[in-house]
């Protein structure tokens, strides 16, 4: 029905994203997931900007944009509608971490409050990529951004990464799911299994961004690999507040992670920054003993 | 049939009759006795509408919007403090051409925090491409939503309205009002029928952005469009009269104009005032009448210069202030009316609910035929 030529993805190829792109793969994965059969709204962001500049779309199934802050709303009056009418369209929100974490939190609370039969994908790049790479609420711990550069007296982001998941799931979701575009199937199995689960539903995807982050292009999928090889993403399902599956890992030194991307160069030169590594490396440990993610050496025989 | 009944129930029995499919609303005072009247109508099952108590006005009108263009009729109600919330929703409903008829019970806006009423608030959004109406009385607040809907889903026009009544004087007031029955609502406004919509079996991007290369052309349309709803109004204000006899379809209205060497221009409930003092005035032999605007977006330039042939004298009442310039109505009669020879005199009145009186009228009228205006009148004399 989309007139696209047999064996085209349903986002299709030709959009404005950097080469590398993250979220790009993402959103290529989220429409193989979902099908036709699917309403996407999208927030302002990198994504909306790369995939639709007027008169031409991305988008082989129906999408709509409103502002940065108002998907989740916009969402809610979709599946209203569609209720209404009797129609089988599933409803999916694709937005950034900004649109998702800051801005748009007070629209997403009020969504998965009232429980509408949505799906909410957070492409997270943790930061907001479009306007230049500023800090945003999923910005990680010693990140430098261009509003929280690392100087003197900075060791760059000074706070966590908010766990919008947890939040999320004590608003009652059924199922929240975390997810990396380095394990592609795995993400489309936690989408179908959100567009299927009835009720608010959120997945979290971990989106590296080359430009943001500062690495070759080449590397995206290697960077999403390693934030989970460190501990420092962690690939799991919620069901009802619970978490159920965890993606196990051999886990290796967080530095192996940050030496390789620009926005942590200042952990590395002009000094080596042992504390704030260790201060990183706290962080993975606490998230593999919270998820119980570690893959723990087999005990010697005697 | 005549009932006596509250103003905003009122507006909530016509709205429950135009058959909405999602309405989204948040309380705020004094919208509440109409969203609390559909409540009840849908908990009812009095109405067949999916009813989203929604965290925000910014939620509310984000989603009449999906909803909208997902292919239903919405509805929403609002005033000052939440319509401001609205402001950046406001502006993008109409520039994705979506349909929605929000009813605004007209109140001040904060600070100093004022829950009563003047219209700041609607004439505050003149510039975001909704088309607005104000009622005088709550007949008219009832017959404009069902004008309203039939407007707004025009394929020539497809741009959302504000119903605009006064706050408290009218939604708060128990009038007779004569409510159409459902079968006279239908045979009046067909089912929704969108132009476009969002529908996987056609599959089709809303809301994607334009570079300089497009972005004037998307502008330009909405004012065309604003332009073609004023010949729109009045054929569905013709087409009502035709079926209910009253008649709306002018955007403007005269009262005892005729040989009015002084006229007065008002919008909304003060418009019954000013007609009792001007058969007050009239007695007295004073020629004066009242040019009522019944449509303030698009604005009625050439309907208000026509009215107004032969009035040397013009005192526009403005219940808002463009603060720093004038009043809305007032600067935007002058340019109507400018090179006509016709004085215009703006009159800052009845703000945040501050009562206006028929002696006050009568003075305005004074000092427009002194040539004293453009300023507030009535203030407390201890801050002049």
């Amino acid at each position: 029905m989309t007139g696209l030529p047999e064996g085209c993805d349903l986002f299709t190829p030709g959009h404005r994203a950097c080469g590398g792109c993250g979220p790009a793969l993402a959103a290529r994965l989220l429409l193989k997931a979902t099908g036709e059969n699917v309403i996407v709204v999208n927030s302002t962001g990198c994504m909306e900007v790369f995939s639709t500049p007027y008169p031409e779309t991305t988008w082989g199934v129906p999408w709509i944009h409103s502002l940065f802050e108002n998907a989740a709303a916009v969402a809610s009056g979709i599946e209203a509608s569609l209720k209404k009418q009797g129609r089988s369209e599933k409803v999916v929100c694709i937005c950034g971490d900004g649109a998702t974490f800051d801005i748009g939190m007070l629209c997403i609370s009020g969504a998965f409050e009232r429980g509408h039969d949505i799906t909410y994908v957070c492409y997270d790049n943790e930061a907001y990529m479009n306007t230049g790479i500023q800090r945003s609420g999923a910005t990680p711990y010693a990140a430098s951004t261009t509003t929280s550069p690392a100087g003197a007296f900075s060791p760059g982001n000074v706070r966590p990464k908010k766990d919008m998941p947890a939040i999320l799931a004590a608003h009652g979701a059924p199922y929240v799911a975390t997810a990396s575009i380095a394990y592609p199937a795995d993400f489309e199995k936690k989408v179908r299994r959100a567009i299927n689960t009835p009720g608010p539903c959120y997945v979290q995807v971990h989106t590296p961004c080359c430009t943001g982050w500062g690495f070759e292009s080449g590397e995206t999928i290697n960077m999403a690999k390693l934030a989970i090889e460190t501990g420092l993403w962690v690939n799991y399902e919620m069901v009802n507040g619970v978490v159920e599956k965890a993606k196990k890992v051999k886990r290796k030194p967080v530095e192996e992670y940050l030496s390789r991307q620009k926005r942590f160069q200042h952990l590395f030169k002009p000094s080596h920054r042992d504390d704030l590594i260790a201060e990183i490396q706290k962080i993975a440990d606490a998230n593999a003993e919270r998820f119980g993610t570690d893959i723990k050496p087999k005990e010697p025989i005697e | 049939m005549l009932e006596i009944m509250e103003g905003s129930h009122a507006v909530a029995e016509i709205v429950k009759r135009c058959r909405p499919q999602v309405i989204a609303a948040y309380p705020i005072t004094p919208q509440t006795h109409i969203v609390e009247a559909l409540a009840q109508m849908v908990a009812d099952c009095e109405l067949d509408a999916d009813y989203i108590t929604v965290e925000s006005e910014f939620s509310a009108l984000s989603a009449c919007l999906g909803a909208s263009a997902a292919g239903s009729r919405v509805y929403s109600a609002t005033t000052s403090q939440g319509l401001a919330l609205m402001f950046e929703v406001c502006f993008n409903v109409a520039g994705l051409r979506q349909p929605i008829v929000m009813t605004i019970a007209n109140r001040s806006l904060g600070a100093p925090l004022s829950i009563w009423n003047d219209q700041q608030d609607s004439i505050s959004l003149r510039d975001s491409g909704w088309l607005q109406v104000y009622a005088e009385d709550n007949q008219e607040a009832v017959d404009l939503h069902m004008i309203a809907y039939r407007v707004c889903e025009d394929h020539d026009v497809l741009l959302p309205a504000f119903v605009c009544f006064d706050g408290y004087v009218l939604t708060h007031t128990y009038e007779p009002v004569s409510i159409p029955t459902q079968e006279e609502v239908d045979a009046y406004l067909p089912a929704f029928n969108p132009y476009q919509r969002l529908d996987a079996s056609n599959p089709l991007s809303f809301g994607m952005y334009a570079t300089p290369d497009y972005y004037m052309e998307f502008r330009y349309e909405i004012d065309q469009a604003q332009h073609r709803a004023k010949e729109v109004f009045a054929k569905a204000g013709r087409e009502f009269a035709e079926q209910f006899e009253r008649d709306y379809s002018a955007p403007v209205e005269g009262y005892r104009l005729e040989d009015a060497d002084t006229a007065i221009l008002a919008m909304g409930s003060i418009c019954g005032t000013v007609k009792d003092a001007i058969d007050e005035m009239r007695d007295a032999g004073k020629k004066v009448g009242l040019l009522k605007i019944r449509m303030f977006r698009p604005f009625p330039a050439d309907e208000i210069a026509d009215a107004l042939k032969g009035v040397s004298t013009v005192a526009v009442l403005d219940r808002n202030i463009s603060l720093g310039s004038g009043g809305a109505v007032g600067t935007e009669v002058k340019a109507a009316l400018s090179g006509s020879g016709t004085a215009v005199y703006d009159y800052i009145v009845a703000l945040g609910g501050r009562d206006i009186r028929k002696k006050d009228i009568a003075e305005i009228v004074d000092l427009a035929e002194e040539g004293r205006g453009d300023m507030f009148y009535g203030l407390r004399t201890e801050v002049l």
